[in-house]
């Protein structure tokens, strides 16, 4: 069944199969990615998660299908939407949570917080809050690999809004012309904040549409079918890989909550968020897997180990310090301080 | 010893770097086979290879953004905006990506990387190819600022600047490109936040930065024949802010002029005065005098842009004025 909106013809098929041991790993990364947003959102709204906050629920099997497919050297570029990219990297989740809590033990020790989750040592290079800039980071990242001889593939994710910007399209024609090892993924959860992407888009669809005018084949896929997400990424990654250049992929999906903060969404027609209700990532997989015969036990033991991890998690969080005003004036230089004269 | 222009010292720093550090790569729009669009940079492809050695698509910020992806993965990017005034098209991975991403990261992520760019009036360019826009930079917090006067700083400087572990926005002057001098053969490194004594005397300090500098020299050597004796600080660096240097100059002589190159409002020697003002006002002896070009784009038309720009006559005959009064 193809997603709410698009037919069966509309999408890419990857060729392969996902073996059991992935299958498991690509569910329990989609629980423990839902099971963390809830609390974000939950955080958000007592006030402990300040400023604003950007969810990814509805559209974990992207991040999941990639980071399964990725190698712990790759690299990972993600927007302001990014915990979800963060965790499936492998950064611990009581740092991004204490990050997201502005905690002294918070990945970037509350210097970046939720919009600007970076774990280097696990290949996430960063969350970018500028719509587009990180598209031509990555470009860089796929040339150091290349000329540093490391076989390493970089992986950026931006959102359907991102295709409109400039940065967008010289990020592309740049890669295609040095033929980089950089895999462009856009997340079309099919709003930008508030505005449907179709209503300001030239072409149906944003990137894949785009793909050919950068010489790259379009591709469209089911962003909520992890087993989908996981073998075309599988796939693309293998090429880039192999030095057979990059790709573009569009990744169909709906993100389930408003935009930031607590937005409710109104702006969302209900009928279109009843069809995608049934078509929740999760719910699909699960479904799928007991299909396959994993007994309903072995799911809900990984369900409940994640509900433990993230309540561990914000227990930690809220019993760590405020950064101390130390950390103000330091790591603006390499010598870490912040001075500007002598 | 060899007699060497500005232009020619930007090939032959590129060069210094590139051959010490293989992590040292260089890309920019015209600059590999073409050698620059200032020809400032002939020779370097042939040399060090295209994939060391990059024409890209006339796209700022997949230069900039490359150029930061690539430092922040283990190269040392030299990146080249042909004209400063292109700033303007790539500002955000200058002021949000790259000043931004140490701090934001706490540490985690080094970007030890140049922007090279050619700044600054007087070729009769016009508002959109001839700003100096130093002041852009340095009123971003994460950012070096660097910009040179003479040929041997161009070395020594730039040198500086692709060793250092943060980004520095390196301002090459498009007016000094032919200006010659004598460079010391061999390896030259400098240091960066270090201003330059010029020329010593007892009644002025005038600080001035590139292009203003040999002019502030020549007015500096017209004052003398009326008796007032200045000294000429070139500043080199705006961040870091060679500061003690500044002071002490300006303690010795009681009497302070900028002479700066960028339209009035917050240019660089506005900072500079009001760290005077707050920290060496007793030791002045007159009102501070700041000589710069009015809050005006530049016009295109040798007769008005002269006119724009500090001269040396300006800058006489208002420091002249100013110690009379
Ligand atoms: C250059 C820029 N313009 C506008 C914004 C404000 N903004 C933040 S998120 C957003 C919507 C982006 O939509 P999309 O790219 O589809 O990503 P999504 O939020 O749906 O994941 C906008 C307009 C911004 N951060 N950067
Ligand atoms: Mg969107």
């Amino acid at each position: 069944m193809p997603p709410p909106g698009l037919s069966a013809q509309d999408l890419y098929t990857p060729v392969g199969e996902v073996r059991a041991p992935v299958a498991l790993d690509l569910f329990r990364t989609q629980v423990r990615l839902r099971r963390f947003e809830k609390r974000a959102y939950d955080l958000f709204l007592q006030n402990l998660v300040k400023g604003t906050s950007h969810l990814s629920l509805g559209m974990e099997a992207i991040a999941a299908g990639f980071a399964a497919a990725m190698t712990p050297e790759d690299y990972t570029f993600a927007t302001y939407r990014g915990h979800a990219h963060t965790l499936a990297r492998g950064a611990p989740m009581d740092a991004v949570l204490a990050e997201l809590l502005g905690r002294d033990t918070g990945l970037l020790h509350g210097k970046g917080g939720s919009m600007h989750l970076t774990d280097v040592e696990h290949g996430m290079m960063g969350s970018y809050a500028i719509v587009g800039a990180h598209l031509t980071v990555a470009l860089g990242a796929g040339w150091s690999a290349r000329y540093l001889g490391r076989p390493r593939v970089t992986v950026v994710f931006f959102g359907d809004g991102a295709t409109n910007i400039g940065a967008f399209h010289e990020a592309l024609n740049l890669a295609a012309t040095w033929r980089l090892p950089v895999v462009f993924v856009c997340e079309n959860n099919q709003y930008m904040e508030y505005t449907p992407i179709r209503a300001v888009t030239a072409v149906r669809r944003p990137a894949a549409d785009r793909a050919p005018a950068y010489g790259m084949e379009p591709v469209l896929i089911d962003g909520n079918d992890a087993d989908a997400v996981f073998l075309t990424a599988s796939h693309f990654l293998g090429r880039a890989r192999a030095g057979d250049g990059p790709a573009l992929i569009e990744a169909y999906t709906y993100r389930s909550t408003g935009h930031s903060r607590a937005d409710p969404a109104h702006y969302k027609p209900a009928d279109e968020v009843a069809a995608w209700a049934k078509y929740d990532p999760l719910d699909l997989y699960r479904r799928r897997l007991l299909d396959g015969g994993v007994p309903a036990a072995v799911l809900d033991e990984i369900d409940a180990s994640a509900r433990q991890e993230v309540d561990a998690a914000t227990a930690k969080a809220k019993a760590a310090p405020a950064p101390g005003p130390d950390r103000l004036l330091t790591n603006l230089w390499a010598d870490g301080g912040s001075s500007w004269r002598n | 010893m060899a007699e060497l222009t500005y232009r020619d010292a930007v090939a032959r720093a590129i060069a210094q770097e590139m051959a010490r550090d293989e992590r040292v790569v260089f890309l920019g729009e015209d600059v590999g086979a073409p050698g620059g669009v200032f020809k400032a940079t002939p020779g370097l492809l042939e040399r060090f290879g295209p994939e060391r050695v990059r024409d890209t698509p006339i796209s700022e910020q997949a230069i900039l953004g490359a150029a930061m992806g690539a430092a922040m993965t283990g190269l040392r990017p030299i990146a080249e905006v042909m004209f400063a005034d292109f700033f303007a098209v790539c500002w955000d991975v200058v002021a949000n990506q790259i000043a931004k991403a140490r701090y934001m990261t706490d540490g985690q992520v080094s970007l030890p990387l140049v922007i090279r760019a050619a700044n600054g009036g007087g070729l009769r360019f016009g508002a959109q190819h001839s700003q100096a826009v130093e002041n852009w930079a340095m009123a971003v917090p994460g950012l070096k600022v660097v910009a040179p006067a003479t040929p041997r700083d161009v070395i020594g400087l730039f040198a500086a600047a692709v060793r250092d572990p943060d980004p520095v926005l390196f301002f090459e002057h498009k007016a000094l490109y032919p200006a010659k001098a004598a460079v010391p053969d061999g390896e030259i490194v400098d240091s960066l936040g270090t201003a330059e004594v010029r020329r010593q005397g007892d009644d002025a300090t005038i600080l001035a930065l590139a292009a203003m500098v040999p002019r502030a020299l020549a007015a500096a050597d017209r004052l003398a024949e009326d008796g007032i004796e200045a000294t000429v600080v070139d500043v080199r660096s705006l961040v870091p802010l060679d500061t003690r240097t500044i002071l002490r100059e300006v303690a010795h002589t009681g009497r302070l002029f900028t002479v700066e190159e960028n339209p009035r409002l917050l240019g660089w020697g506005a900072e500079v005065v009001s760290i005077v003002a707050e920290e060496c006002f007793w030791k002045l002896d007159g009102p501070i005098v700041r000589i710069t070009t009015p809050h005006i784009p530049l016009p295109a038309a040798d007769f008005l842009e002269d006119q724009a720009i500090p001269s040396v006559d300006r800058i006489t005959d208002t420091i002249r004025a100013a110690m009379k009064s």
